[in-house]
């Protein structure tokens, strides 16, 4: 009888089983880095909005304060987005004829609001609160990252659920001080740290001292037994992992 | 039919003769045996019956898609359930077909393990059998969920919401039952076809055909090697699927058994739904079988002495099964607990107390005329007696599920379970899934295990003794 497949058929048969494993493999592993790229989760990718309004202009050359905007973040769950009046109290005396800011005169002209596109937008099922981070020790920069150098505004983190879980699980990572003890001559150390875009944290080289009571105390690391972060975490009272891991503390 | 009168009158000559008839009926070589197997599929041509049950089925399966198609639209809100009764036909039509699935394991690997020459015939259907119910078994755990696209949440894979599945839970060990299940199942009835796809490329004269048999041959030669190493990894997999036939439904009654539930809190259902999946298992062998053998002529190899078997083995089930349901109206009273009462005392004389009493009358009941030598003897009879007990098991799950839920411990929460049309298009639409895929593997692949028929030939047992010799 004839042979109905070429030798190779052989070869073929082998290499298939190898070939498909390391398919099959693949296309997972694929899949699960294509879900946490930007493609999927926009991180770093700047939209478009009605005005190209320059967080690092703002921020970084004019120094103003986040909460000259965003008001409520101290106090609110939500952050706050201003109002045109709050632009027009500079920019009815500065850059008045400028095209670019049309869209803004002329929200404040029809009393239409300007509509931006949110860039750090948690999906609807996600109950989240700002003041409670702010509060506890969050700083801004932890989450929305370094604004202060952002011409235009993208998500810097992948807003997926493993990214706050993992703080979540081990939150001492990322606190740090309201005030730290101020040093003349490093105008940083002025006001609260939460607001501080250059805060660094405790070092062996750069040591963070804060006041406890009369005294000061200082810190040389972040976590650990003596850390910072595992200091604040206690006399914040920032609840135990299981608790903020809890289901239903993110989904109500 | 060719062989219509010859085995009509062997047929006859069975039920006449004293004592037990042969798993082969005498007249058959080694040569008539691969042929009248290959022919079947290779040399038969397409009939207007087989076209006609397949278009019927085929019918149901697109009243399946329909029935699906709107769910994916609307959600389940289409379907009957709601609070209190969440679990509706889909955790019913799972736990039915599931169960189905077993008789196929529990023949091809636990008969095969104790050396039960008798399982030749029937075990390559009923491989399939287990495999196509367990498919659609599979249908309801994941168009249960509403949103199917985001099913493989089930599985645990590092996933970017940072968090596993839940492992405490019954449902998932469900998901490691079942997968397994298939994929062993799969495994098992494929290395099983190897030597039988090769006797196909070999007989089949179409080229295309040949190719495709030759390419799911994957060189099988038949030489003594081939045979060796087939032989171990053939009794390595049964060895693999045995437990199975234990596990997954005892995985399946967790489902019920894990919860606090009265009606489900009981520690007898893991042996009570692995004996009533065999029962309704081999219900559905014999359903299958007795038209088979009778329209393709095979009664020589499937024959008085396999539904003989089969009916004893769905009599002794169908006994531990009553077992079972005694037992769960005992431990009602003698627990002392009021709820568990009240829902034995709900299931026998509540609204839906025609479900237990029919559920009582096709599994306990009827099936006893199992008992009758004559019975079992004559197909007919054992058919009808297959499919109410197969109507039997559908009710028991319909009881456990929908009467334990619909009166728990608070009054004001109570409610009634009606299905909707939506519930049984998909429950009708997983019949005909079945039989469609019954219907294509009966003229695709063959039926009957051809070299495992060989060795039951008295040529083969004299060159064996030979052999030995």
């Amino acid at each position: 009888m004839a042979q109905i497949f070429h030798r190779s058929a052989n070869s073929i048969a082998k290499a298939s089983i190898l070939g498909g494993l390391i398919l099959v493999v693949g296309l997972l592993w694929a899949a699960l880095q294509l879900q946490r790229s930007p493609y999927f989760t926009y991180a770093g990718v700047a939209r478009p909005q009605p005005v190209p309004f320059p967080h690092q202009h703002h921020v970084a050359g004019l120094g103003i304060d986040c909460r000259y905007c965003h008001t409520t973040v101290e106090v609110s769950g939500f952050a706050g987005i201003p109002p045109t009046r709050t632009c027009m109290n500079c920019h009815s005396q500065i850059w008045t004829a400028a095209p670019m800011l049309e869209p803004v005169r002329e929200s404040l002209r029809t009393g239409k609001s300007l509509v931006w596109t949110r860039a750090n937008d948690l999906p609807d099922f996600v109950y989240f609160d700002h003041s409670i981070h702010v509060n506890k020790g969050v700083g801004c920069n932890t989450c929305h990252g370094r604004v202060d150098q952002m011409p235009l505004m993208y998500n810097q983190a992948s807003l997926q659920m493993e990214w706050c879980l993992n703080c979540h699980r081990d939150p001492a990572k990322n606190l740090r001080p309201h005030y730290v003890k101020e040093d003349p001559k490093n105008p940083a150390t002025m006001g609260d740290q939460i607001f501080n875009m250059a805060y660094q944290e405790p070092s062996d080289s750069h040591p963070v001292t804060i006041r406890e009571g009369n005294t000061y105390k200082t810190f040389t690391s972040q976590t650990g037994p003596d850390g910072l972060g595992t200091y604040l975490a206690a006399v914040n009272h920032v609840r135990s992992p299981r608790d903020i891991t809890s289901c239903n503390t993110c989904h109500r | 039919m060719e062989h219509a009168p010859e085995t009509k009158s062997s047929e006859t000559m069975e039920r006449l003769l004293p004592g037990q008839s042969p798993v082969l009926l005498p007249g058959h070589t080694l040569e008539t045996i691969t042929d009248k197997i290959v022919s079947i599929v290779l040399r038969r041509p397409v009939t207007l019956g087989w076209v006609g049950g397949f278009a019927f089925f085929f019918g149901l399966l697109n009243l399946m898609l329909l029935a699906m198609a709107w769910l994916f639209i609307r959600g389940t809100g289409i379907w009957g359930i709601n609070v209190p009764v969440g679990w509706g036909f889909a955790i019913v039509n799972f736990v039915w077909w599931v169960g189905i699935g077993h008789a196929g394991t529990l023949i091809s690997a636990i008969l095969l393990l104790v050396k039960q020459g008798w399982r030749n015939s029937i075990n390559r259907f009923a491989e399939a059998m287990t495999l196509f119910a367990v498919a659609c078994a599979g249908v309801f755990p994941l168009i249960h969920t509403g949103r199917p696209w985001l099913a493989y949440w089930l599985f645990p894979y590092p996933n970017t919401m940072g968090v596993w599945p839940q492992f405490r839970s019954p449902l998932l060990w469900d998901v490691f039952a079942v997968s397994t299940y298939a994929t062993i199942s799969a495994l098992f009835w494929f290395v099983g076809l190897l030597p039988d796809l090769a006797t196909f490329r070999d007989a089949a004269t179409n080229p295309v055909a040949k190719r495709i048999y030759g390419l799911l041959a994957m060189g099988w030669r038949g030489s003594a090697r081939h045979w060796k190493r087939y032989e171990s990894a053939y009794v390595l997999l049964a060895g693999l699927a045995a437990p199975l036939v234990l596990s997954v439904h005892t995985v399946v009654s967790f489902d019920f058994a894990i919860s606090i539930i009265p009606g489900w809190h009981t520690t007898v259902f893991p042996p009570y739904f692995v004996a009533g999946a065999i029962y309704s298992g081999f219900a559905m062998v014999l359903v299958l079988a007795i038209p088979i053998r009778h329209f393709y002529g095979v009664q020589d190899m499937m024959t008085m002495r396999h539904l003989d078997n089969a009916a004893k083995v769905m009599l002794g089930t169908g006994l531990i099964v009553a077992y079972g349901y005694s037992m769960e109206a005992f431990y009602a009273y003698y627990s002392g607990s009021l709820y568990e009462w009240f829902v034995l005392k709900n299931r026998m004389m509540g609204p839906l107390a025609w479900s237990y009493w029919c559920l009582i009358i096709f599994n306990v009941l009827i099936p006893q005329v199992l008992w009758i030598r004559k019975v079992r003897l004559y197909p007919p009879a054992l058919f009808c007696t297959s499919v109410v007990i197969l109507f039997g098991m559908w009710l028991e799950r319909f009881v456990i599920v929908v009467t334990s839920l619909h009166r728990d411990f608070l009054p004001s929460s109570w409610g009634m379970y009606v299905a909707t049309k939506w519930d049984y298009m998909t429950y009708l639409g997983t019949l005909g899934l079945f039989f469609c895929a019954m219907f294509l593997f009966i003229r695709l692949m063959p039926m009957i295990t051809i070299f495992e028929m060989r060795l039951l030939v008295p040529q083969s047992k004299l060159s064996e003794e030979a052999a030995h010799d």
